[in-house]
């Protein structure tokens, strides 16, 4: 994933300013800077929410279009909200099925009599879901409604329909926010599991500079829409802008 | 000790996903399947069927179709009166264009037709949302009656302007048509409607399902999961309408015979249909039934302990039924917006941990 | 001038008239709207019962009569007294106040946090318990409305126009007067939102309800005062209608074009229902008078049609929303994840 020379524009608010920077395969790129910084933004130029004004996203190194963020959804690329969005209405197992939709290819009719292809396509998807929902110990959950869930199983929950796609670049927009200590072991564990073991890509948000610095393997650092920091935690850590404008400095 | 889940294991996918999953329900459904197919046909007379059994069939198909839009895709629509007309329009001009061809067909026909009227009207859908879309199916709903009624060749040139059904027969038996016993129409409603009803479940709880209720929910993270916002909203307009158009069909042929298109299928029918959904239950099937059938016995309760019973006026009656139904609406939504359909699930909840709630 | 532009002229005036009662009706949803966020579909019932009532107090009628002759075998009808039309005006804007307060105490305060289209689908239900109301209450016989309004053709107008053009326009007085009082009422509603401490509260609401709560704003104080407004409002609207067509249910039906003008001039803005009531009305006139005349549509192409009123204003509001989804006064959104 590359992106160059990005800007973003809604009327006259400059919220992003000619920003580039690659995401590697396999790493765990982390965006992070003060708020209203223009990171909620560069994300959702990524997932295609949002299609820049001026610059260029490469993503395996073709070049994309603009494209509507479900076809973006299609190229693999998958990701969690700040603010959850799930589907309140839904049990958790239907919530986390629908990560699937963009690999379920039965059609409208097959569906209506649900004999024959349609019910062998739900079960075998069925059984992916079931497995992400084991790695996330959400088994007892399963056919709760979203809606009743506390904050905490929400976001993994929400993380869970973001794997479910099985996604190759996997975005996740604060994903710690408003948690425990506890919860964000727990979540820290499982990001990097997932690295690990499927050796997915991630990109995430985060203001818990400790947890950023632990994660990532590379941390770009924005301020008002232009990014003034990019490399590993510790060079970030040591860079007298970032210093300045974001981490700040230790009054003694 | 019966309505229990334990002991009942679920060995694979299917048996965990299916309709039915406590024995006693299943038990219930084929019982009431029993006595819907093989009691009823019995015992049913012209008065009953009229009253009560054709029109509770025939508004659970259109509360089947709505509820797929407004409960499960989240589009408020007000054109269903208008798609029923469409319905009972297109198997008028077939019937009368193809008298040797199964009624059957026809009725099916005449819901591909409403189908492809509906993706027509559900296309700014994509545009607007909310209330703004359910004010502009009232376009619908207006455009299309003035339609049928303006224009001579919908209702075959007729001096009257109404469309009458001609007789039919499938298997030997009239299914429209004066000489149509009280039997054959139910019989013909009701394996419709169980054919619907069924379609619609599955529908509901796979792919398509979900993809309908992640745009209701939230749909801008739908999109952003991978749902294509234009596919899921048409289908769901496509597979309401034809629903809605195979009610408007059989309102028609079988259970009205005659129909003037004013009369018949105005903006009331669409805010009756609308009420039945959300009195049942906004995303529930079991609940467009319950709806169907609360909305259908009340106004005969009313008329028989008022009219009947106090003497009263008929037009007075329907007034206060106005006001009865409104209120229950109202209170619906304040108490429980997903209707009778959830009060049932709680019932069930409990009766499922009965006598040990803890 | 050749007659067919004359007729034209003539048809747009009469458009202009209906546009304002159009614009009247969709005042009062503007109005909720903004304050509330509600959607009140039962404005145009709303309207309905104020005219009922006013008509029913006018002539003295019991409330409920059919009821209680019905139970009790009575034969009630009339008090046998008649108020003067401003008394039984004043007399119902205060039965509008009451109205308020009791949807307000029985259906809003239960609604707050629910989603839009929850509390549009439950003042559709409102809508249907208020109609049943007015006729159980006032019987549902046609019922003339007379508080002294002038009517009929203005001869002045005709007069004056045939010694202009040879040709004397017909305008209805009574669409004269509703023009000045609507545009009495903006003027009024305008000053009162501007000047007034509750009107300002009222503004502060429907920018933000939950920083208006946070400076001391009673919102359950605003949506009673908003709710009354809406019903004067539909008071007004049912007095011009009424006495135009009689008070009927189909009162109530006219009242629903108010939706399409909202939805060509936006929810939240006066300018916008005003001018897409006017919009509509000239519309639907001109097309209806085009599409009906032999002379245009059955020389153009080669049929007429006829009755267009009826679907004219929700198709033009409907293809409009799909280019212009904000309306004409609306601003664009942009959303947000």
């Amino acid at each position: 994933m590359e992106l160059r020379n990005i800007t973003l524009r809604f009327g006259g608010v400059v919220a992003i300013k000619d920003i580039s920077f690659d995401i590697r395969d396999g790493e765990i790129r982390a965006i992070i800077g003060p708020n209203g910084a223009g990171k909620s933004s560069m994300l959702n130029v990524i997932s295609g929410f949002y299609i820049p004004t001026e610059g260029e996203v490469y993503f395996k190194k073709i070049k994309r279009g603009p494209m509507k963020p479900y076809e973006v959804a299609r190229l693999g690329i998958a990701r969690t909200f700040q603010n959850i969005a799930l589907f309140d209405g839904m049990s958790v197992l239907d919530n986390i099925m629908t990560g699937r939709l963009t690999m379920m290819k039965s059609g409208l009719l097959s569906q209506a009599f649900w004999y024959g292809a349609a019910a062998r396509e739900e079960f075998a998807h069925r059984e992916k879901v079931e497995r992400i929902i084991d790695f996330l110990e959400i088994q007892n959950i399963r056919k709760t409604p979203v809606g009743r869930l506390p904050y905490g199983l929400k976001k993994r929950v929400e993380l869970a329909r973001a794997l479910a796609a099985e996604p190759k670049l996997l975005l996740l927009d604060e994903p710690m926010a408003g948690m425990n200590v506890e919860e964000k072991e727990d979540m820290s564990r499982f990001i990097l599991d997932l690295n690990d073991e499927f050796s997915t890509t991630i990109c995430l948000i985060e203001h818990d500079m400790g947890v950023v610095m632990d994660l990532s393997d590379r941390v770009v650092v924005m301020d008002y829409g232009r990014k003034i920091g990019d490399g590993t935690p510790d060079e970030v850590r040591n860079n007298q802008d970032v210093i300045d404008a974001y981490l700040g400095v230790a009054h003694d | 000790m019966l309505y229990r889940e334990a002991g009942d294991f679920k060995t694979t996918y299917g048996e965990d996903s299916q309709t039915f999953p406590i024995r006693f329900d299943r038990m219930g459904y084929y019982v009431t399947l029993l006595v819907a197919f093989g009691v009823v046909p019995l015992v049913i007379n012209d008065y009953w069927a009229s009253a009560v059994f054709l029109p509770f069939l025939i508004y659970a198909i259109a509360a089947i179709g709505l509820n797929i839009l407004v409960g499960y895709a989240g589009q408020v629509s007000l054109g269903t009166g208008g798609f029923m007309a469409v319905g009972a329009y297109a198997v008028y001009k077939l019937m009368t264009s193809f008298p040797d061809v199964p009624i059957l067909i026809h009725v099916l026909l005449a819901g591909f037709v409403t189908a492809a009227v509906g993706v027509l009207f559900g296309l700014p859908s994509l545009r607007i949302k909310g209330f703004y879309l359910a004010v502009a199916t009232l376009a619908a709903q207006f455009f299309l009656v003035w339609l049928f009624n303006k224009a001579p060749w919908f209702y075959n040139y007729s001096a009257s302007g109404q469309i009458t059904v001609p007789q039919s027969k499938m298997l030997g038996f009239y299914i429209t048509g004066p000489q149509t016993s009280a039997t054959a129409k139910y019989l013909f409603c009701l394996i419709i409607l169980v054919g619907v009803a069924v379609v619609a479940r599955n529908l509901t709880r796979g792919t398509v399902g979900r993809k309908w209720m992640a745009i209701r929910d939230m749909d801008i993270a739908a999109e952003i999961i991978g749902v294509n916002p234009l596919n899921a909203k048409l289908t769901a307009f496509a597979v309401s309408s034809f629903f809605i158009g195979i009610a408007g069909a059989l309102f028609f042929a079988v259970y009205l015979g005659a129909a003037e298109v004013t009369e018949a299928f105005n903006i009331q029918k669409s805010f009756l249909i609308l009420f039945m959904v959300i009195i049942g239950g906004l995303g529930s099937i079991f609940g467009s039934f319950a709806g169907a059938a609360f909305l259908v016995l009340l106004p005969v309760f009313l008329k028989n302990v008022l009219v009947g019973q106090l003497g009263w006026p008929t037009d007075l009656a329907a007034h206060l039924e106005l006001m009865i139904v409104g209120a229950l609406i109202v209170a619906f939504l304040i108490a429980e917006p997903h209707g009778i359909a959830q009060l049932w699930r709680l019932a069930k909840e409990k009766l499922r941990l009965w006598p040990f709630p803890h | 001038m050749p007659d067919q532009v004359l007729y034209a002229i003539e048809v747009t005036l009469n458009g202009l008239m209906t546009g304002v009662m159009y614009s009247l009706v969709a005042l009062g949803f503007v109005l909720i709207f903004k304050a509330s966020g509600v959607f009140n579909y039962a404005q145009g019932v709303l309207a309905l019962f104020a005219a009922l009532t006013l008509v029913g107090l006018q002539n003295g009628q019991v409330p409920f009569a059919h009821v209680i002759n019905a139970t009790f075998g009575t034969n009630l009808s009339t008090f046998g007294w008649h108020l003067p039309a401003l008394l039984a005006i004043l007399l119902t804007a205060g039965i509008m106040v009451i109205l308020a307060i009791i949807i307000e105490r029985l259906v809003l305060k239960h609604l707050v946090s629910q989603a839009p289209i929850i509390l549009f689908m439950a003042t559709i239900g409102l809508a249907y318990f208020l109609e049943g109301l007015g006729d159980v209450m006032w019987g549902a016989d046609i019922k003339k409305l007379d508080v002294g309004l002038p009517q009929g053709i203005s001869d002045t107008i005709e007069r004056v126009t045939d010694g202009w053009f040879g040709y004397g326009f017909f305008i209805d007085n009574l669409d004269i007067v509703a023009t000045v009082v609507a545009v009495l009422l903006v003027a009024a509603l305008t000053i009162f939102s501007q000047y007034s401490k509750q009107g300002r509260a009222l503004r502060a609401v429907a920018d933000d309800h939950q920083a208006a709560l946070s400076v001391g704003i009673s919102l359950r104080f605003i949506w009673v005062l908003v709710w009354s407004i809406a019903g004067f409002v539909a008071l007004v609207a049912g007095i011009m209608w009424g006495t135009k067509s009689g008070v009927q249910f189909s009162l109530s039906l006219i009242a629903l074009k108010a939706l399409p003008v909202l939805m060509l001039g936006g929810f939240t803005s006066i300018p916008g229902a005003i001018i897409g009531g006017l919009i509509i009305g000239v519309g639907e006139k001109l097309f209806e008078f085009i599409m009906s005349s032999p002379d245009l549509a059955g020389a153009w192409f080669g049929f007429t049609i006829g009755a267009t009123e009826n679907w004219f204003a929700y198709v033009l509001a409907l293809l409009f929303l799909v280019f212009r989804p904000q309306g004409l006064f609306g601003e664009k959104i942009i959303e947000r994840v």
